[in-house]
């Protein structure tokens, strides 16, 4: 992967982005210290099609990738309010 | 020198034995089964069968032997790190280090060279003072020294570094040492094999069989085992084996690249290492400067290798190093680096009965391999965590007990 797709500024080289971790669901603040420990440090560290938070920095533009891990190849982008939020 | 060196040196032949017998069929049950042929896997192995009388063992590597992280880290061992914790595991695994030779009759090329750490700003001498506070504590030898004695001990190093990022102090421990890696995992895995313990190479574990709580059969692509009992010491792989029995961890796979140039004339003795440039740097008995950096940014299962890696090392390099610019790089590769949060491995039991972990090693596994081997041993042979690493269970997430081993572990973060 040497290039990334911006959602608004279009195909860049990988160096203008950072990688911000997988998409995770926030649990209510209400959970046991377990779960929020859980959520805190725990992941999904297999290998597979992940959804993972990436921003565009030179527009900090943070925006959703889905990319598959095993063979470092990124399927689609989007922004995270256009699609992920239900 | 061992004595088989000599022996061999003296005589008229000069056949090298089989390091290990024909891998057999695998057995249809083991009183314990290792995954992973790696130096800790073996090393577990070694101790189980000569320490704790566990000599009915199947050691299973779905590649060849010595072929995953023992094969491609930078062969760095030192004890200077920052956490009381790791402090003690790390220096016992130095004294195991230094007769280690003679324990397997045959050369690890372990060459004692003193490690540097350098100091560019402000925030990392204060680190560097920390550590070899600690160290000292402990009876480590640490100690912070100036510009000036760094340039005595490597007079090549600019210690400007281009003027960009000019060196405060440094980090000195005379017991860093570097060792041939590959020899490590050949040493462990002979004296393993000789003591009854089979290895099969070629052998991917497809599946892991838990009933109520306790682990009782391994599947692979050779046939099941039923076994009560299952070290899992896979590094890279680590995630996926969790998934096979149904545990979460907070380990996320980054690659850790590395590179070595053309052989030249010895001129580098000790290991240089600089966290502010990302880099570490030693020269080996051949000659070659064996180079690392960082981890790459982002998680990938995977061991390719990069031009943006090279090109960024080797322009950190010339900071130090502004001679070496016609200097060649003739090899690079990565390895999976199985990180966790606060850059302390785990180790130990787990909730599932019979499955012990060795895990989370991340990019500061090769250093620790005699003492994993001993204390995962112990751990697999009485059940219960050794002394060593109890701080460095799975559980000290869940219980918001995390080791700080960040400033120590390694460079660049």
């Amino acid at each position: 992967m040497k290039l990334m797709t911006c959602p608004l500024n279009g195909t860049r080289p990988i160096s203008e982005f950072a990688y911000g971790g997988e998409l995770r669901q926030e649990p209510a603040v209400t959970v046991s210290d377990q779960s929020w420990a859980e959520y805190l440090f725990y992941r999904n560290g297999a290998p597979g099609i992940k959804q993972e938070w990436w921003c565009h920095t030179p527009s900090n533009t943070w925006f959703i990738a889905e990319r598959d891990t095993a063979r470092d190849a990124v399927l689609r982008t989007f922004l995270f309010e256009s699609e992920v939020q239900e | 020198m061992p004595l088989r060196l000599v022996k061999f040196a003296l005589s008229p032949e000069h056949s090298e034995p089989p390091m290990f017998r024909p891998p057999d069929r695998l057995k249809s049950s083991y009183d314990a089964v290792i995954i992973g042929a790696g130096g800790h896997g073996l090393a577990a192995a070694y101790y189980l069968a000569r320490d704790h009388g566990i000599r009915d063992v199947a050691v299973l590597e779905r590649s060849y032997l010595g072929g995953g992280n023992t094969g491609r880290n930078t062969t760095i061992i030192r004890s200077n790190y920052l956490t009381p914790e790791g402090v003690k595991f790390y220096d016992e695994s130095v004294r195991t280090w230094q007769d280690l030779s003679q324990d397997f009759d045959l050369n690890l090329f372990y060459a004692n060279r003193g490690h540097f750490t350098l100091a560019h700003t402000d925030a990392s001498v204060r680190t560097m003072r920390w550590r070899a506070e600690v160290n000292k504590h402990y009876g480590i030898d640490s100690e912070l020294v100036s510009p000036d004695q760094v340039q005595q001990a490597c007079p090549q190093l600019d210690l400007s570094c281009g003027g960009k990022a000019p060196i405060q102090a440094a980090l000195y421990h005379a017991p860093g040492s570097i060792a041939r890696h590959d020899a490590v995992a050949w040493g462990y895995g002979r004296g393993a094999d000789q003591r009854g313990v089979e290895i099969h190479q070629q052998t991917e574990v497809t599946g892991i069989t838990v009933k109520s709580g306790r682990v009782t059969a391994v599947q692979t692509t050779k046939g099941q085992i039923e076994t009560p009992r299952v070290l899992c010491a896979v590094a890279g792989f680590t995630p996926r084996l969790l998934a096979m029995v149904g545990l979460r961890s907070p380990l996320v796979i980054h690659p850790l690249q590395a590179m070595v140039s053309e052989p030249m004339k010895p001129w580098l003795n000790p290991i240089v290492v600089s966290g502010s440039l990302h880099v570490y740097v030693s020269q080996t008995a051949r000659g070659e400067l064996v180079m690392g950096a960082s981890l790459d940014p982002y998680e990938l299962h995977s061991t390719r290798s990069t031009l943006e890696f090279v090109e960024g090392l080797a322009a950190r390099m010339l900071e130090l190093f502004p001679f070496l610019s016609q200097a060649k790089v003739v090899r690079q590769w990565g390895g999976m680096a199985d990180m966790t949060p606060d850059f302390a491995p785990i180790m130990g039991k787990t909730p599932i009965q019979g499955f012990y972990l060795d895990a989370g090693w991340g990019t500061w596994g090769f250093k620790a391999t005699p003492v994993c081997g001993k204390t995962m041993a112990y751990t697999v042979a009485n059940d219960q965590n050794h002394k060593l690493i109890t701080e460095f269970s799975l559980e000290r997430f869940t219980n918001y007990a995390l080791l700080g081993e960040k400033g120590a572990a390694s460079v660049g973060h």
